[in-house]
């Protein structure tokens, strides 16, 4: 009996119309040359090896990917790479001081035992900084704790103990 | 869930971008990228040519021109919502703008880019046709303003020919006194409305309502007016009877079938509470507005 020959069926080499993007990440300059359909969140990720940025769902869901894009949250899923282009990027890699110390949220995080796996643990983090950093006023009652969390999912903690971050990391930094 | 492949322009003006759209009747413009993004890492849509309008110049801002506020393409969800003379001018949009989707969403998605996805069950165009909006259209003809009772044709279809970008749409300020609100029924915050409904009125000297607005998402294909019980408040005292049969008027506005998130009646119950409560708010707000 012959045997179907097993050999992956992907092109050697990609057909896909590239284009040039430079863009600010952490700070420093970056220029790549990408296919047009690539998502920012597998450019940082593949390009970059950003891997603190994590990919969850890939349709805007779950929140894993979020980043700050010109000093505001978004999902780097739901951005093509080419958008960013001239844009400034923050990823989780440059929350945390270069010695290591952590940022105030990370800090709450930690304290307040805000993580299990982890793995959504770097979308969370960007979108609460981004909230604090955006200077408009802040429920920090659980509900508007809960609503300023409800675009990030979590499958391990129940959230209990995120909450209790936030609140923890308003403290810290003086917005309580 | 990677986009399919698709050719790529960032025109710099509103001529090279009309004219790039044109010339290829699959192709999508590109603003925000927060419904269409998605729907390409579906596969739902597979545009063959997208036209990202974030460079053209002249697309950027909101203004407020008299009594009308002027909401330019490229305008985020939350620079709208956080606008501090918008806020002031027409307290209704921040109000409506909390149930569109989440932060970091908003932080990207733009209105316009909203109003041409269309979904029947979305916010913004809900409040459009709730207030009157207008849009304005560039295409390869001229420019053209289409009232937003027009724009919404059908599931995530609207009046935007092919070769048309949507450069802005138009909201006008409150009336001074009126009362308004907004809420909706989610099965999680942030979700697509299983209901939502937008209310605007102002009440008389002897507390009777007038020029009474009601609008829903979520129970059609498309936003729409609840006329039936517009007419049947007009000039009551909205007693809670009057409300009752304002309810009972709209529950033939609900064409939506049943469908994987809910029932045909669930929507109409739904609705009718809903309509009962905001008329509630929004003639509270009313009464609070003429004692000031």
């Amino acid at each position: 009996m012959k045997r179907a020959a097993i050999r992956p069926s992907i092109p050697e080499r990609s057909e896909d119309p590239r284009v040039e993007v430079s863009l600010t990440v952490n700070g420093q300059p970056v220029k790549r040359t990408v296919s047009v359909r690539m998502l920012l969140s597998d450019f940082l990720r593949h390009e970059l090896g950003l891997t603190g940025t994590h990919v969850g769902c890939e349709h805007g869901v779950c929140g894993c990917c979020t980043v700050h894009i010109d000093g505001k949250a978004g999902r780097s899923c739901l951005t093509l790479a080419v958008q960013a282009n001239g844009c400034n990027i923050r990823t989780i890699e440059d929350v945390a001081a270069e010695n290591g110390a952590l940022h105030p949220v990370q800090q709450a995080f930690k304290e307040c035992h805000a993580l299990q796996c982890g793995f959504c643990t770097p979308g969370m983090v960007m979108n609460v900084l981004s909230r604090f950093e955006e200077r408009e006023p802040l429920d920090l009652s659980e509900n508007g704790i809960r609503d300023l969390l409800s675009g990030n999912l979590c499958r391990c903690t129940g959230y209990i103990n995120i909450i209790a971050a936030v609140r923890r990391a308003a403290e810290l930094l003086g917005r309580a | 869930m990677k986009p399919p492949l698709f050719r790529y322009e960032a025109p710099r003006t509103l001529r090279d971008a009309v004219a790039v759209l044109a010339s290829d009747s699959d192709a999508m413009v590109l603003a925000g990228g927060q419904s269409l993004v998605p729907a390409m890492n579906f596969r739902v849509a597979t545009p063959s040519l997208l036209v990202d309008i974030q460079h053209v110049e002249g697309l950027k801002g909101i203004a407020i021109e008299g009594d009308t506020i002027v909401i330019k393409a490229m305008t985020r969800h939350r620079e709208l919502e956080l606008h501090p003379e918008v806020r002031r001018v027409n307290p209704l949009i921040a109000e409506t703008m909390q149930h569109v989707a989440h932060v970091p969403i908003r932080n990207r998605g733009t209105v316009v880019g909203s109003l041409c996805h269309a979904d029947p069950s979305a916010e913004m165009p809900l409040l459009f046709v709730l207030l009157d909006g207008t849009l304005v259209a560039t295409g390869l003809a001229g420019t053209r303003q289409i009232p937003a009772a027009d724009f919404f044709q059908s599931f995530l279809t609207t009046a935007r020919r092919q070769d048309e970008i949507v450069v802005e749409a138009r909201l006008p300020v409150l009336p001074a006194g009126a009362g308004f609100a907004f809420d909706e029924v989610t099965r999680r915050h942030g979700d697509f409305a299983l209901v939502g409904i937008g209310c605007v009125l102002s009440l008389d000297g002897s507390g009777r309502a007038q020029n009474v607005r009601l609008a829903a998402c979520g129970i059609s294909d498309r936003p729409v007016r609840l006329k039936a019980a517009e007419t049947a408040l007009t000039g009551t005292l909205l007693a809670a009877s009057d409300l009752a049969a304002a309810a009972h008027a709209s529950a033939d506005a609900v064409t939506q079938t049943d469908d994987m998130n809910t029932s045909m009646s669930y929507r109409r119950r739904v609705l009718s509470g809903l309509l009962q409560r905001l008329v509630r708010i929004a003639a509270g707000r009313a009464r609070a507005g003429n004692r000031q």
